[in-house]
């Protein structure tokens, strides 16, 4: 009996939360203000907002609603600050326009903020000209998925980011396009989440940037034409699996950026036209296979400090330098790549090249040494002093090498 | 000039020599496909060859072709046409058929493999354009060359020289020369000597297609300006016609003057 | 007319021409002699404009030929070596000549008369010396040009092919033409010529009708009267005028030396 009224009653909160009043706002209704709307509603109630352009800033959300937008529910902040906050549990913003947040160097406005709540849901929303465009603060169990946003970064001091997460845990987000910021994501103290299937490009700085963010994975993104493709620093456990880092071309520009992590998985991963595909440093117990290299000016450059880096099974196709390490980090396994500049045969045809492979070359260690030598590359002569090093090498480091180069290589499985 | 031009061709297009030539690119190209069907592979491997062997062979054909031909040079000569449009016709004839023999060589293997559906397309047509440009412009300095020497071996010789010089030692020269001033800011002498080499030039034409992640990786603004924006593949193809030109005036030049 | 006016040519130290002066004459075959590096090859190569001389004047029809192509369309000339791209057709060759001089001449009765007519499509590496010199004679004399320069013409032929050629020389000559040989086959120039030309160092030795030089140096053949006046023996008439023998003249071979 009690049972059954402890169920009646949970179906009487649910239906209310569920089918709450829709509250209509539009520029000729009772509420012209999406503010209004919200000072009016209850916990579960829809807010429509219909075609319009709505000046507002500083709305904060409060009650655990949903509001909808059509296309053309434009909410324009005026460059005057924040647009919207959210202080409350499971609240959804769906289908609208924010835009011109206005930069602020002294407070880090965002156009929807999320502050210490949980289940909430931003989805289908355009966000343009935002200083922040997503900044999710100490919540979780929420999504972020299908938005756009685009900024207006000119440099990294005045810029913010596309989608902004400090201490979050088990935070989903998906199939955004995010461009023109500092970042495109940013990753803070986020633990147990998921990035999938986003567009990141022409920010700044990252694509995407974890920073002592440990156990998330992001998979099936595609990073272009970024300061760097992706950044993952100080972090444990993150697993990159499917991603295309292309396009990221500059001085310090890498397809993907690994400072102090450790047991992290990438897998899968294209790298194309990046001036470095992945660059690391100090980092531990990483497993690099089935990525595809291709076309980058270097491949992998290790750095100081990287113990354990297992490199195996990927395809190095094309690219100027397939390696580049420090003398004294020669602690990491090349096993059976393919390399598309191996010159060996495989006379007992099993697929796998007699001698072994050197990924590092001469040239790379002059090019290190004086950068303008990079003119010469290619170079009849440069090929000449490449190939007596590989005979006796003096400068390049003896152990560096690939055992088993295979001849042909690995398919594509995915993309 | 064209009357002489489309003799000389029509002579050196059923040379044996020029067929051996057609037949070698064929079959270096083919090989490659058969070993690996990856085009983008094949295309560096032939740029490699392209830059080292198109010096080599066309600086051998220019003198070649002029000291077979001397005698029937001779014989032009005494018609009633002008020193400049026989010695400008014979060496387009030479430059022509050269290219056309690698166009052929290079081009029906990749026609067949496919390179129209290729996304590699364009690193394909530079490195046929390169060809092009590299037999026209040695082609030219060998002509020239037998022009200057009477004596075979002399000619010979210096063609050799020139092509080991440029090929070779050039660059050894020059990476002793950044690597020793080091600690200067080298972009622009790395650049400008750059352009007194036509070899030089067209690998660094192939580089900026084929490199260009790499290259952007070097901080220097010159070499950004140059490397990064389409003004470095306009300046070099600009300097590789210049390249051209300069045996072709020359050839004229010492023609007239010259005793036969 | 050709007219040459005061020659001079110089090769680096070595001065080739020394101020030649000499009127080719219609109607007359002038055969140019003297030994190797005399200045012969020079002189007709100038004749042609392939050596630019360092001084002096060369008339064609009183135009002077410097900076000048036009006239060579009056001189057919046959080269001493017979040397074509080997690769082009006997009548390839032919028709280019024809489109460089502009001029649509034909070439069939000389190719019957050489008897060369299964040959016009053999490229010409592949013809024998002979052949080639047959070729040489056609591009030659096909167009009806006012003067002749022939280096060494009957290099390479046979009895019957001399034979020809000196028949239509002097059809040529008949047709009131200006010919220039040289050769060293001193019969042909002893039946040909009608007025010889000896050049050496440069300088005009003496001319005259080979009858005449015959006569004055007591030989039977120009031959042996050249290798006189090579070894620097006297005319007859300088001399008590009994008829002496030819000698073996041992120091001429010397002088064939280049």
């Amino acid at each position: 009996m009690y049972l059954r009224i402890i169920a009646f009653f949970y179906f009487l909160t649910s239906a209310f939360y569920l089918s709450g009043r829709e509250i209509i706002v539009c520029p000729s209704c009772a509420f012209t203000t999406l503010q209004g709307a919200l000072d009016d509603a209850d916990n579960g109630d829809i807010i429509s907002v219909q075609k319009g352009i709505y000046y507002e800033f500083g709305i904060v959300i409060s009650k655990s609603v949903t509001i909808r937008g059509v296309d053309g529910s434009i909410i324009d902040g005026g460059d005057q600050g924040e647009i919207i906050t959210v202080v409350a549990n499971n609240v959804t913003i769906e289908g609208l326009t924010i835009q011109n947040v206005g930069t602020s160097y002294v407070e880090d406005r965002a156009g929807i903020r999320v502050r210490k709540s949980r289940d909430f849901k931003i989805i289908n929303n355009h966000l343009f000209n935002t200083f922040f465009g997503i900044y999710l603060e100490h919540s979780r169990d929420g999504e972020v998925s299908g938005n756009i946003v685009v900024g207006n970064a000119k440099e990294e001091m005045s810029s913010g980011n596309a989608i902004h997460a400090w201490y979050c845990k088990n935070i989903l987000i998906s199939a955004n396009t995010v461009s023109r910021h500092r970042d495109g994501i940013y990753f803070e103290f986020v633990d147990n989440s998921l990035v999938k299937e986003n567009v990141s490009r022409q920010n700044l700085r990252y694509g995407l940037h974890f920073m002592f963010s440990n156990n998330d994975d992001y998979f099936n993104n595609r990073f272009s034409n970024n300061g760097a493709g992706v950044a993952v620093m100080f972090s444990k456990k993150i697993n990159m699996w499917e991603n295309t880092f292309e396009y990221n071309w500059g001085k310090s520009s890498y397809g993907l950026l690994l400072k102090e992590i450790y047991d992290a998985e990438i897998l899968n991963n294209v790298f194309q036209e990046n001036t470095m595909g992945i660059f690391v440093e100090s980092s531990t117990r990483i497993n690099y296979k089935h990525n595809d290299f291709k076309q980058n000016g270097w491949a992998i450059k290790i750095s100081g400090g990287c113990l354990d880096n297992n490199i195996s099974e990927n395809n190095f196709i094309s690219n100027t330098f397939d390696l580049s390490v420090k003398h004294n980090s020669n602690d990491n396994l090349f096993d059976g790549n393919y390399w598309s500049a191996y010159t060996g045969y495989d006379l007992d045809k099993n697929g796998i090249g007699d001698i072994p492979y050197r990924p590092v070359k001469l040239f790379n260690y002059i090019v290190d040494k004086t950068p303008e030598s990079m003119i010469l590359m290619r170079s009849l002569f440069v090929d000449l002093i490449n190939f007596s090093e590989k005979v006796s090498p003096i400068f390049t480091p003896k152990n560096v090498m690939d055992n088993r180069p295979v001849m042909t290589k690995y398919r594509k499985k995915t993309l | 000039m064209i009357r002489i031009l489309k003799y000389s061709f029509f002579d050196l297009m059923r040379s044996r020599w020029t067929l051996v030539y057609c037949a070698f690119y064929a079959l270096l190209t083919l090989a490659l496909f058969t070993l690996n069907a990856d085009i983008s592979k094949v295309i560096i491997t032939l740029m490699n060859v392209i830059l080292t062997l198109v010096p080599l062979i066309a600086l051998i054909f220019g003198v070649i072709f002029y000291y077979n031909s001397r005698e029937f040079i001779e014989l032009l000569l005494s018609q009633p046409i002008r020193r400049s449009e026989i010695f400008i016709g014979q060496y387009l004839g030479v430059a022509l058929s050269l290219s056309l023999s690698l166009l052929i060589g290079v081009g029906v293997p990749f026609l067949f493999y496919g390179i129209f559906m290729s996304e590699e397309i364009f690193n394909y047509l530079t490195l046929l354009l390169v060809g092009v440009i590299l037999s026209m412009i040695f082609a030219g300095i060998g002509f020239l060359i037998a022009l200057k020497f009477q004596n075979k071996i002399k000619g010979f010789g210096l063609a050799i020289f020139i092509w080991l010089f440029l090929a070779v030692i050039y660059d050894g020269i020059l990476l002793l020369l950044l690597a020793i001033f080091s600690d200067y800011p080298l972009e622009k002498l790395a650049i400008s000597v750059s352009m007194f080499n036509p070899i030089d030039l067209s690998r660094i034409l192939i580089l900026l297609k084929l490199d260009v992640s790499a290259l952007m990786g070097y901080t220097g603004a010159v070499f950004q300006k140059f490397l990064g924006s389409t003004m470095g593949m306009t300046i070099a193809i600009g300097v590789l016609f210049i390249w051209v030109l300069i045996p072709l005036l020359s050839i004229r030049q010492l023609s007239l003057k010259k005793d036969f | 007319m050709i007219s040459v006016k005061k020659l001079y040519k110089t090769f680096g130290k070595n001065q080739v021409l020394k101020g030649l002066d000499m009127d080719f004459k219609q109607s007359h075959i002038t055969a140019v002699l003297g030994p190797n590096s005399s200045g012969k090859t020079t002189l007709m190569k100038s004749l042609l404009g392939m050596v630019i001389p360092d001084s002096g004047q060369i008339l064609v029809d009183d135009v002077d030929i410097k900076n000048n192509c036009d006239y060579r369309n009056k001189i057919g000339y046959l080269p001493q070596i017979a040397r074509f791209p080997e690769n082009l057709k006997v009548i390839e060759l032919l028709d280019m000549i024809r489109e460089l001089r502009q001029s649509d001449a034909s070439c069939d009765t000389l190719l019957d008369y050489f008897e060369l007519r299964p040959f016009i499509n053999e490229r010409l590496g592949y013809l024998s010396g002979g052949t080639r010199q047959k070729v040489n004679i056609v591009q030659a004399l096909m167009f009806d040009c006012p003067y002749l320069l022939l280096d060494e013409p009957t290099v390479g032929l046979d009895p019957l092919s001399l034979i020809r050629l000196k028949d239509l020389i002097l059809k040529e000559r008949g047709k009131k033409k200006t010919i220039l040989i040289t050769s060293h086959i001193m019969s042909f120039v002893e039946e040909m010529a009608d007025e010889v030309i000896f050049i050496l160092d440069g300088k005009i030795y003496f001319s005259g009708h080979p009858q005449k030089i015959k006569k004055e140096y007591g030989s039977y053949t120009l031959e042996r009267a050249i290798a006189k006046v090579l070894s620097g023996m006297p005319k007859l008439g300088h001399t008590n005028g009994h008829s002496r023998k030819d000698e073996i003249l041992v120091p001429m071979i010397k002088a064939e030396h280049d």
